[in-house]
């Protein structure tokens, strides 16, 4: 079930200076989001992401185009109704944005007053809330006495307060060390799991879409330039960009620079392996080499275990009579894909 | 030094009165500065209620009147504050004008203040629904609270400044005494008496108001 979707929505800011053009941070996006599903949304600084995001809860209307969340269109709807869509949508943002006047107990009462829940029930809220974040002994706290990790999980029991069915993401781990980044998004994972909570996870960290997204965009440049299941995208990226996200957590082909010093270092026939799904097609591989007495090295690349599914590519040097060497490569391409590097 | 004895209560009096005009104008003046910058404050772009001919009008209001020097502004406005409270001269008068014309300089000291207020607060308090008339006194003010306090205790300060010249429209306090009692009648012990009373009111107020924000900023 679709749970937000986008048609041809677009956002133009207007110019900050007199006679400047405006900014186009949304171009034309199509783009359905399913109930419970961890969606990410991955590009670099500028490429739009926070705003694509912020058109979901209408903190930024859209421009053009039609937004539908929970089945209902939300473009150019009154703001009163806007604010009751919000209650529905929790958020949480890389700089935390914990109200410092209020202990940790008063930030997560917040949306709940605002939701009109009476006193008992908000009490027995706020309690398993905490719980379930694990900062139970911290509710009289400030946020300005938490650590990095501590308020980041406050500011998911305060975006989950009124129980929303999606939860936005803002660069929830950005301002992180790595640690800490994996405990939130551990707990992430157990709000998708646990409630069944829509996730929208932005972010500009390729790690962080393979922790924990089952299908990711691809932005750049206010437009989504490629969208698919996490697997595929890290297996088989289709776009430059992609294939430049998934280089920084994946160890794939060697780049042009990185070729001409592995030319340099070893002899022979240079052959890129991707390998999909199960590793004893690689044995069959090296089997098959060793049978023909084709003299190989692994020079370059890696497997990668993206969600319990496998894939790689590996980079060897073969040595040995071309003809061999010929028969060798067509035999194995029947196990994987094979691309010789010029 | 004699004749600082013979009006050391009349010293006092004043004392009493400079406190009476400024408290009363920190009220009057507090109160409208408040409005005036909270009105700053959310119609500016990208803000709670954004709306710039409201912005531009009332930034115009506050350019106009807030470089004016009390000074001149007392007189200036003499005939205004005979129309509304009935009388162009004494602490009545005094009090009115002077909490007209800290509006505008309040106004401004608000409005900045407000603005530490990072934005990202504000759009968290957005994001749960929350709308502009129940963010301003849940959760702006608050935050801001601090650095208002602080912005508070300057005014004070600066108000107590602009009261020392209400004796040119009859109006008492410190600085009316010192002009009166000292400046003109050669006597310079009655003027630094003025004058340490003022330093005394001013420094133990800044230690409150520091003191009190402190508290309130946890640090």
């Amino acid at each position: 079930m679709t749970i937000v979707s986008f048609s041809n929505v677009s956002k133009t800011f207007p110019p900050t200076q007199r006679g400047s053009a405006p900014l186009v941070a949304i171009d034309s996006v199509d783009l359905d989001i399913q109930a419970g599903e961890i969606f990410g949304i991955i590009g670099y600084s500028g490429a739009g992401k926070s705003t694509l995001v912020r058109l979901i809860n209408a903190l930024e209307p859209a421009t053009s185009g039609r937004i539908e969340v929970k089945g209902a269109e939300i473009t150019g709807q009154p703001e009163r109704r806007l604010r009751a869509l919000r209650l529905g949508i929790g958020m949480i943002f890389q700089q935390f944005n914990l109200f410092s006047s209020k202990t940790v107990w008063g930030n997560i009462e917040y949306p709940l007053q605002v939701a009109g829940i009476k006193q008992p029930e908000r009490n027995a809220r706020i309690s398993d809330l905490l719980n379930f974040v694990g900062l139970a002994d911290k509710a009289a706290s400030y946020p300005d006495q938490l650590s990095g990790g501590q308020k980041q999980r406050v500011g998911i029991a305060r975006a989950l307060a009124t129980s929303p069915d999606i939860l936005l993401a803002d660069e929830a781990t950005s301002a992180l060390d790595p640690e800490t980044t994996q405990e939130v998004l551990a707990l992430l994972r157990r709000v998708n799991e646990q409630f069944g909570t829509t996730i929208v996870v932005i972010t500009h960290e390729m790690e962080v879409i393979k922790s924990i997204a089952h299908r990711v965009a691809v932005m750049d440049a206010g437009r989504i330039i490629e969208v698919g299941p996490v697997f595929d995208i890290f297996s088989d990226p289709q776009t430059e960009a992609s294939r430049r996200f998934v280089s920084t957590v994946v160890q794939a082909v060697p780049g042009p620079d990185e070729l001409a010093l592995l030319r340099v270092r070893h002899p022979g026939r240079i052959v890129t392996l991707s390998f999909k799904d199960g590793n004893d097609s690689q044995s069959s591989v090296f089997l098959e080499l060793g049978r023909r007495a084709v003299g190989f090295e692994l020079i370059y690349g890696g497997i990668n275990d993206i969600q319990g599914r496998t894939f790689g590519h590996l980079t060897l040097a073969l040595t040995g009579p071309d003809d061999v060497i010929d028969q060798a490569i067509a035999s194995i391409e029947s196990f994987v894909v094979v691309s010789e590097v010029r | 030094m004699d004749r600082l004895i013979e009006l050391q209560g009349l010293l006092w009096q004043s004392a009493v009165e400079t406190l009476f005009i400024v408290a009363l104008t920190l009220f009057f003046g507090g109160l409208g500065g408040l409005l005036l910058g909270l009105g700053l404050y959310s119609t500016r772009r990208g803000s709670l209620l954004p709306n710039q001919t409201v912005f531009a009008v009332l930034n115009v209001i506050v350019n106009t009147f807030r470089p004016i020097p009390f000074v001149i502004f007392l007189v200036a406005f003499q005939p205004l504050a005979r129309s509304i409270v009935g009388t162009g001269i004494g602490n009545t008068a005094i009090i009115f004008t002077l909490s007209l014309a800290s509006i505008f300089f309040i106004g401004r000291v608000v409005e900045q203040n407000l603005l530490t207020v990072q934005p990202g607060v504000i759009e968290a308090a957005r994001s749960v629904g929350a709308g502009p008339l129940r963010i301003i006194p849940t959760i702006l003010l608050p935050e801001a609270l601090g650095p208002l306090i602080l912005g508070y205790t300057f005014v004070f300060v600066a108000v107590v400044d602009m009261a020392a010249v209400a004796g040119l429209v009859g109006g008492g306090g410190l600085g009316a005494f010192a002009l009166l009692y000292g400046y003109r009648q050669f006597n310079p012990w009655v003027t630094w008496a003025a004058v340490l009373l003022i330093i005394v009111l001013v420094q133990v107020v800044q230690f409150f108001g520091n003191g009190l924000a402190r508290k309130v900023m946890r640090r």
